[in-house]
């Protein structure tokens, strides 16, 4: 593996560029692992890499059905924040973004990830409550974030309208300084570059159609498209399709799976320095380093597997977006796309071991996987390793659905139930 | 007239010239005329800077597919857009075009240094540095990147202009009016099918405006179009010009944005800048037409450098002539019919170069007639020229060879690569494409929605083929909607049809990681770019994509796509079809947010929803509130009040006297039917068998999980009616769940339900003398404590008014709530308040409403519950039907961490200073010295001044709290630590006594 640094880059340049190597190969796939990872995005090759580092495990495949970080990896709007109410999630979370922030090093790969701050913005009465209440929590758990006033919000970010005669007037804001976003699609690269130089294989375009288990119950590999592979252990980690896969398994999942659309404009300058979220008009909003606006939509209200969402929910988006920037309403939409997320009913992830001895899952992230990434493939493969739950993610069991101990953030949020 | 105005040639008006401004100078072009064309009539190449090199460009194409040509359009205070095309906006007299991303001018700018390090820049190299040290990237590296990004700049200032939206439904819809869609629009609407006809240009016509010298069914081209046009109209078919399709969206829902007056000179009044159609078809048939591709050579870049076809459309669109000396690059027939045009409009063609080492002897020999000169198996490996192409450096090519080079000299270069088809609304339905090797590019396969393609999308080529195979494509979507219609057979004279091949990079005799063959012009994407992203291991398109950020500029990839993955496929070793296309999105072309927003604006984002009695408070001068879409009157100040005075004052009217609150904001849903009672059963937690007509209940709703979802009182008016309330913000929820339920998991029973939010005006009266004020008023039923005691409701009249009375109360006061048809609210209202105000009647609005009930511990769903929080947690036991066999959540609550013992439970807090008001959302903890992360036990989720308590109370959810009754806690706030003892919920007439109604003549 050629180190990404300055001098070779330069020293690269003076030749061309053409003694670049491929920063992965496409392997193979062979015929027993010990772990088999079924899902090649951010968590999946993330998981991988871990293994490997820390866990010294590094007979390995990441198997996707697609291309590597082809699904929710490549299609989120990248923000990055920790400031959860609940102890087991902000642990979760800040625990990503400890990791985030060593993270380009890690991998000696540009991850971008960008300390730019994550403003999320109050309109009524009881936005307030929520917040607030957030920010006490936050501030005992040493999770930073802070309240601003209207005024001290449009100073952190200028386009902001503060009007006290909007339709839903900016009443103040909670602030997390250290959240920000990164470049989506390095995380997936920077991660299956440091797994494959630790000998990890990453095997594309080859779809897992079912778990096999053996005569004590235990898992014993996977059929894929390319035949059978023995595996000691298998984890799933792919987003909306987890359930399918689950299923072979005959392990049913608390999971529904719902269209997520987002979209950026044309690029522009710098004019956003922030993200801001507002839950109670549904705007999410950042600005690229490539200028272009990066804006999440909602669910769609149905359940569907097809990564094609509806006109309607855009144009609230967009409604939404120049409501509360209403400079940005003569700049054009350049691209928009869907994912599928798949949604506990806790709106939690499940990164656990499951009924079935040697099968793990990692799933449940809806709308908020992408900023767990990190986190989420550490402790994950911790799990995997031990074949116990590391403490941090030891709370987000598929058990707790059925005791009833829940982490139930979109409820303490009060998002729309 | 301009220099490089071709007299005679051109749909533009030369009587009617028009003066715009470009990067500070005034220019003059015609009515008609794009500002790209107007520019060129002037010989005005340089147009705009790349992205990442700011390597000078000029326009390459005519139309929306234009990668380079981007300006930042203006027309006074708020309304400029940055990224426009040049290409594609018509100019008007006053338009303000400026260049973008230069500085300090489009001629002159200092980004272009990074032009000179563009090995530096290759694909990805942002990946491989700026990582050292680590707070350089936040601080140094990622502002200096951001700042060199970006194309245009964003608008600073409010939009003043209005946007609309509109709905249509039709038969058949046509995207494009060319040959093919005029055809197919003309067919359809024979066969008696309403028609939709868009076209994204200034004018129908398509191809054919650049083709005048066709002439069909015997009429000169564009004589033809103005009769098919007439012809049209006579049959009822709506044409729409400036009319882009923009997605293409579930059972055949097509998103159009129509641009409705960024071409006019004056601004018409009330006309909306852009309107949204959300049309609907039966069938679709989709003739877009086909997009010229680029060549890739090193230089081919530089502005002059430009598509045959767009030198084509300025000719004989717009009556310009590209340069006096052009060379033409082409590896496909269709290029030498624009040397022939230019040619016979006056330029002098230097050479046609054809990479084919045998084009058709019809056309040399055409060429030869011209006396141009004809170079067949070259390529070009270089140009040259900073500002504008200067010369091109062309070679013989021969068995793979390249040969010695010659300069020639030119100024401009018109290039074709042959042609795609446009298939972008086509990918949006899922459609799947096919490789066609004869044509070396894909065509559209199946798709899972009901259209067609028809013309140049299906890989066919000149004007008889498509009319003819649009007018095939109409009769057949006519015949599929149970129509009969015959495709009429057009003879065509003067058409040019035409083949080529297909070229990764052209064959060159230099090193080909030197060469900078452009493939994503805006993005400054190389062969070498992709070609190196190959090398790294990006196998797939998607990833490649990703890489270089080839197809990712505003072109969405119109130009650059195909090229992409020939290159790709190359590098990889495999065959295109392998390789596949990155899938296209939706905008087909990038489209404003204010055309998706639509109405949805200002005070129109979101309805605002106001009670009857809502003009009343205002008047009185009330502060308001949102509550979900509500806006609700908060507290009625006086002269010199804020709003604690307000609210307390309010509240001691109600505890002394009588408070008048507008509650017709709850949400009601009727429900009727012989199954009614069981349906209640199963909803709510209660059991409502017994509840008689005319009695209350308060209902409690679950989750399937078994935490509080709503809650409210519901009143039995008869066996099979409940008048059922919700909470304001919950109305939709509930309704919607009810209805969930009622039609997937009991269809059997017999219940209707029907939200009556709306239809009622709700007053509630509370107080110790509100049996003073209505007695007078009510007949049908009688106040006294026997005959309608606390939790009743009966129909009958209040001040003459049909009613529904209400004895409950969210206050612990006598109370009641009034309900009347709703436009008789203010009626009421006034009424009550004149009989009232010698008893001391005031109004009082949410925030007096909180604090009384908060003083008698009732729960406010969603501030005092948050979604996990049972029946039990809340201390709501009692409101839970424990011998039903079942209800919504029954089996949720059973799960074991439902019952454990620590759950966080609802109790009361006093702070123990005993006049600290807490905060909401304040944190509790057990110890307070602990270090962070503390361990917090709790939360405080309401907390007010309590006259009637005589300090400041709160109500907090505390894990265990139940049984930790006078035990203190600890709320550490940022500056101290707060200390509070647990209390129950009830802070004021534990007892109920004040609920009582007073005897009739009794003294309050």
């Amino acid at each position: 593996m050629t180190r990404f640094n300055a001098f070779n880059l330069v020293r690269h340049a003076l030749t061309g560029n053409r003694n670049w190597t491929e920063q992965w190969p496409d392997a193979e796939p062979k015929a027993e692992y010990d772990v088999v990872i079924v899902g090649a995005g951010g968590h999946g090759l993330g998981c991988a890499y871990y293994l490997a580092k820390e866990h010294g495990i590094t007979n390995v495949a990441v198997i996707d059905k697609g291309w590597l970080g082809g699904g929710n990896t490549g299609r989120n709007t990248t923000i990055i924040r920790s400031n959860y109410l609940y102890d087991e999630s902000a642990r979760l979370f800040d625990h990503s973004v400890d990791l985030w922030e060593g993270l380009s090093q890690e991998l000696n790969y540009n991850v971008m990830y960008s300390r730019r701050g994550c403003m999320m913005l109050a309109h009524s009465v009881h936005d307030i409550q929520s917040f607030k209440r957030h920010i006490h929590a936050n501030r005992l758990n040493g999770v930073d974030n802070r309240w601003l006033t209207p005024q001290e919000a449009k100073d952190y970010c200028p386009p902001l309208n503060i009007s006290p005669d909007a339709r839903y007037p900016v009443l103040g804001a909670a602030l997390q300084e250290r959240a920000g976003t990164a470049r989506h699609d390095a995380v997936a690269w920077g991660y299956a570059r440091g797994a494959a130089a630790r000998g990890v294989d990453i095997i594309q375009n080859c779809p897992v159609t079912a778990i096999r288990r053996g005569p004590s119950g235990g898992v014993i590999g996977v059929e894929t498209a390319r035949g059978f592979i023995r595996a000691k252990k298998v984890a799933v980690s792919a987003s909306g399709h987890n359930t399918m896969v689950m299923d072979t398994a005959g392990v049913r999942l608390p999971l529904e799976s719902f269209p997520l659309q987002a979209l950026v404009s044309e690029p522009v300058k710098p004019v956003f320095p922030c993200v801001v979220m507002s839950n109670t008009v549904h705007a999410y909003i950042s600005q690229s380093d490539k200028g272009e606006l990066v804006i999440g939509s909602g669910t769609d209200q149905y359940t569907s597997y097809s990564q094609r969402g509806g006109l309607p929910l855009i144009e609230h988006t967009v409604a939404a977006i120049t409501e509360v920037f209403p400079i940005f309403n003569r700049m054009r939409m350049l691209r928009k796309w869907g994912g599928i997320v798949d949604v506990t009913p806790d709106r939690s992830a499940i990164i656990s071991k499951t009924p079935v001895q040697g099968l793990y899952v990692n799933c449940g992230w809806g709308t908020g996987g992408f900023k767990a990434t990190p986190g989420a493939a550490h402790t994950l493969a911790w799990t995997v390793a031990k074949d116990e739950p590391h403490p941090i993610n030891a709370p987000f069991t598929l058990e707790r659905f059925r005791t009833g101990r829940l982490i139930d953030e979109a409820a303490a949020a009060a998002v729309a139930h | 007239m301009s220099r490089f105005r071709v007299p005679g040639r051109g749909r533009v008006n030369p009587d009617r010239p028009v003066t715009f401004r470009f990067d500070g100078r005034p220019v003059q072009g015609c009515e008609g005329d794009t500002v790209a064309s107007a520019l060129l009539a002037n010989g005005i190449h340089l147009m705009g800077r790349s992205f990442k090199y700011h390597r000078p460009r000029g326009a390459v194409a005519a139309g929306s597919e234009e990668p380079n040509a981007l300006i930042n359009t203006r027309r006074g205070p708020g309304r400029a857009e940055p990224n426009t095309r040049a290409t594609m906006q018509e100019i008007w007299p006053g338009l303000e075009a400026r260049p973008q991303n230069c500085w300090p001018r489009l001629s002159f700018d200092l980004g272009a240094v990074n032009d000179r390090a563009y090995m530096l820049f290759s694909a990805g190299f942002y990946y491989k540095t700026f990582m050292w040290p680590r707070s350089f990237w936040d601080k140094l590296y990622e502002p200096v990147i951001r700042a060199a990004a970006g194309l245009g700049v964003s608008p600073s200032e409010e939009d003043p202009d209005t946007y609309a939206s509109r709905y249509l439904h039709t038969d058949v819809l046509v995207v494009g009016a060319g040959p093919a869609g005029l055809a197919a629009a003309r067919t359809a609407a024979e066969a008696g099918l309403r028609v939709v006809l868009v076209d994204e240009h200034a004018e129908a016509g398509g191809t054919l405006l650049s083709e005048p010298q066709a002439r069909i069914a015997g009429l000169p081209a564009w004589d033809w179009l103005t009769a098919e046009l007439a012809a049209l109209k006579a049959l009822g078919v709506r044409v729409m010009t400036r009319t882009t399709a923009i997605g293409y969206y579930h059972q055949n829902m097509i998103g159009l944005c129509q641009r409705l007056t960024d071409h006019l000179a004056e601004l018409p009044a009330d006309t909306p800048r852009e309107r949204m159609w959300r049309l609907r078809a039966a069938r679709v048939v989709l003739a877009q037409g086909a997009l010229e591709k680029p060549l890739v050579f090193d230089g081919n870049d530089r502005p002059g450098v430009m598509l045959a076809g767009a030198a084509q459309t300025y000719l004989h669109r717009f009556g310009v002539r590209v340069g006096d000396r052009p060379v033409i690059l082409t590896s496909h027939d269709s290029a030498w019919h624009a040397a022939f045009d230019l040619q016979d409009a006056g330029a002098k063609v230097a050479a046609i170069v054809d990479t084919r080492a045998a084009p058709p002897a019809a056309l040399a020999g055409e060429a030869q007639a011209r006396g141009i000169r004809v170079l067949a198996g070259f390529t070009a490996t270089a140009t040259s020229g900073r500002l504008r192409v200067r010369s091109v450096r062309v070679h013989p090519v021969s068995a793979g060879t390249v040969g010695a080079g010659e300069e020639i000299a030119c100024d401009c270069l018109l290039m074709s690569g042959g042609w795609t088809p446009s298939l972008h609304l086509f990918s949006h339905t899922k459609g799947s494409l096919a490789w066609d090797e004869d044509r070396t590019t894909f065509l559209p396969a199946d798709t899972p929605e009901d259209c067609v393609i028809a013309g140049a999308g299906r890989g066919l080529w000149g004007i008889a083929a498509t009319l003819a195979d649009g007018a095939e494509k109409g009769a057949e979507v006519a015949a599929s909607l149970g129509r009969g219609a015959s495709a009429p057979a057009l003879p065509v004279e003067g058409d040019r049809t035409g083949s080529g091949t297909s070229h990764t990079e052209l064959a060159t005799d230099r090193s080909p990681s030197r060469a900078r063959a452009f493939v994503d012009f805006q993005n400054d994407v190389t062969a070498k770019d992709l070609r190196l992203a190959v090398r790294e291991g990006m196998r797939s398109i998607e990833h490649v994509k990703r890489y270089t950020t080839n197809g990712m500029a505003t072109d969405q990839g119109k130009m650059s796509n195909i090229n992409g993955l020939n290159i790709a496929a190359d590098a990889l070793g495999r065959a295109q079809p392998k390789v596949g296309l990155t899938t296209f999105r939706p905008p087909y072309t990038p489209t404003s947010f204010g055309a998706f927003a639509g109405y949805h604006r200002g005070g129109h984002f979101e309805v605002t929803r106001r009670t009857a009695i809502d003009p009343l408070a205002e008047a009185a001068g009330a502060v308001f509130e949102p509550v979900g879409q509500w806006r609700r009157a908060r507290y009625f100040p006086r002269p010199g009040e804020d709003m604690d005075t307000a609210v307390a004052r309010e509240c001691r009217a109600t505890r002394t006297a009588i408070g008048m609150f507008d509650a017709s904001t709850l949400g009601k849903i009727e429900v009727v039917g012989p199954d009614a009672v069981e349906f209640m059963n199963r909803m709510y937690t209660n059991p409502w068998t017994k509840l008689q007509p005319g009695r209350c209940r308060y209902g409690l709703l679950l989750g399937d999980d078994g935490f509080i979802r709503d809650d409210g009182v519901i009143g039995r008016l008869a066996h099979d009616r409940f008048h059922v309330t919700t909470t304001t913000g919950g109305a939709a929820r509930v309704l919607n769940m009810m209805e969930d339920y009622l039609q997937t998991e009991w269809p059997e029973l017999d219940v209707w339900l029907t939200s009556t939010t709306e239809q009622w005006s709700t007053i509630a009266l509370n107080g110790p003398r509100v049996a003073e004020l209505l007695r007078p008023l009510v007949e049908g039923v009688t106040l006294t404590e026997e005959a309608f005691p606390h939790m009743s409701v009966a129909e009958c009249t209040v001040a003459g008014m049909p009613a529904r009375l209400f004895r409950v109360s969210f206050t612990g006061e006598t109370g009641f709530e009034v309900n009347v048809p709703a436009p008789m609210g203010p009626a009421l209202w006034q009424r009550l308040a004149e009989a009232g105000a010698p008893l001391g009647l005031t109004p009082y609005g949410t925030e007096a409403m909180h604090v009384m009930r908060a003083e008698k511990g009732y729960i406010i769903v969603g501030q005092d519950t948050d979604g996990t929080v049972t029946p039990a947690d809340a201390g709501l036991t009692w409101a839970v039907g424990k011998a039903k066999p079942d209800f919504v959540g029954k089996r949720g609550l059973a799960r074991p961490d439902l019952t454990a013992p620590g759950r966080r439970q609802l109790v009361g807090l006093l702070t123990e200073d005993g006049t600290t008001l807490l905060e909401e959302g304040a944190q509790i903890v057990l110890d307070p010295a602990q270090p962070v992360p503390m361990k917090m036990v709790g939360h405080v989720t309401s907390a007010y001044r309590s006259e009637a308590a005589g300090r400041p109370i709160a109500l907090a959810l505390v894990e265990g709290g139940h049984g930790r009754m006078g035990e203190t806690v600890h709320i550490p706030m940022p500056d101290r630590t707060i200390a509070a003892t647990i209390t129950g919920c009830v802070f004021h007439d534990p007892e109920n006594t004040r609920l009582k109604l007073a005897a009739p003549g009794g003294d309050a």
